[in-house]
């Protein structure tokens, strides 16, 4: 097993080609629910485990039933409704199973239904490590790894903006340039501050 | 007919879906780096718009309404599976510019709206204007966009070279330059509609 492999799609995931800053999957979230921390946090945590978790399932669908029976073109349709079904699941369940843990994460998991980075990890995740020929195992570790680390850079890039956004509510900015628009222009200078990271070679 | 031409009107103006409701912004940032690509994406986009803008209203009256969203999202992947397909095998070059962001069309947010706020208490013909006017308005904002990217990171429109030796600032084929074009753009959109 390539430990090192791991290591380089983690940090190339985290920090290289964010899935926010770099790739754009996911702005809704990031715009609409950096507001304030607690919730950045909350909204991150579900994001990661539904990412991870759908990973997972994805990676069973693509290489147990498409794959053997060459229907690779059902990609679209199977992913998306096993993931929104899975997280309506959760949802559910959580709801069933513990209401103070629904009252801070309920609203988060309705959110993420059609939040383009979880399709998005998973659509990766088959570009990338399924479509070619690996061991189950390989395949699976792979896939696993990119899901939760997509998952934590998502995290990571909300709090720093929630963070600076707390912020900007005590600046005097320009009235047609409050909110969404200079949310953006701080997301794009983040970004290039993440484009440091893109000199790293291993 | 005049009502009709309101409803195509209203998604390109009053309604642009990605100035005025800010919806589906991940591909609109993601793929207008160049006119072509922009293009490329509005008129996938329509189509699947257009497509379950049809099929959801034609059978609005038998969805049962729990089971709304799953049957909407069935009927959406069905056309990105179709534009996947089209995209592939006639115009392989714009498909892997595009690369996963056609699969993506099937969580983009106004593809959804659209059938869960328009298409599923409309009648058909209604419906199939207001997801052409959704469409052209997604599109014109792309090309927009697209536009400016292209005009000042590669000094070129479509392709051909609009100012001789002009440097092109790199950035705005980049990631930064995306969040930074969309977000001035919002801001002149706001000031335009707070001074009327």
């Amino acid at each position: 097993m390539e430990y090192n492999q791991l290591l380089v799609i983690a940090i190339s995931v985290i920090f290289i080609n964010n899935f926010i800053l770099s790739k754009f999957l996911g702005l809704c979230p990031f715009i609409g629910v950096s507001k304030s921390t607690r919730p950045a946090l909350y909204m991150g945590l579900s994001v990661t485990f539904v990412m991870t978790a759908s990973s997972i399932i994805t990676w069973g669908i693509y290489s147990f039933l498409l794959k053997p029976f060459h229907i690779e073109y059902l990609r679209t349709l199977s992913f998306i409704l096993v993931i929104a079904s899975f997280v309506q699941l959760i949802e559910m369940f959580i709801q069933k199973f513990s209401p103070a843990l629904y009252k801070i994460f309920g609203i988060y998991l309705a959110l993420i239904t059609t939040n383009c980075a979880v399709f998005g990890v998973a659509v990766l995740n088959s570009e990338m490590f399924l479509k070619v020929q690996d061991s189950f195992v390989k395949s699976f570790i792979f896939c696993l790894t990119q899901g939760f680390c997509a998952g934590v850079g998502f995290t990571i890039v909300l709090l720093f903006m929630s963070g600076i956004r707390e912020r900007l509510e005590f600046c005097d900015i320009p009235r047609p340039m409050k909110d969404m628009p200079i949310a953006f222009i701080v997301a794009s200078l983040m970004s290039m501050a993440f484009m440091g990271f893109s000199g790293f070679r291993f | 007919m005049k009502k009709l031409f309101k409803e195509f009107l209203k998604g390109i103006f009053r309604e642009n879906p990605t100035f005025a409701l800010a919806l589906g912004l991940c591909p609109t940032l993601a793929v207008s780096t160049s006119i072509v690509n922009g293009f490329g994406m509005g008129v996938a986009a329509t189509f699947v718009i257009l497509g379950s803008n049809i099929i959801v209203s034609a059978i609005r009256n038998f969805i049962p309404s729990k089971i709304r969203i799953p049957c909407f999202i069935v009927i959406i992947a069905t056309f990105v599976t179709i534009v996947e397909l089209v995209m592939k095998a006639y115009f392989p070059l714009l498909s892997k510019a595009l690369g996963i962001f056609v699969p993506l069309i099937v969580v983009n947010c106004i593809v959804m709206a659209r059938a869960e706020a328009f298409a599923s208490k409309h009648t058909v013909v209604k419906s199939i204007f207001d997801g052409l006017g959704m469409g052209a308005g997604f599109t014109l904002a792309l090309v927009l966009i697209s536009g400016i990217r292209e005009a000042f990171g590669n000094g070129t429109l479509l392709g051909l070279v609009i100012v001789r030796n002009f440097e092109p600032a790199l950035l705005f084929i980049l990631a930064p330059g995306a969040l930074l074009v969309i977000g001035i753009l919002i801001g002149i959109v706001n000031l335009l509609s707070q001074r009327r």
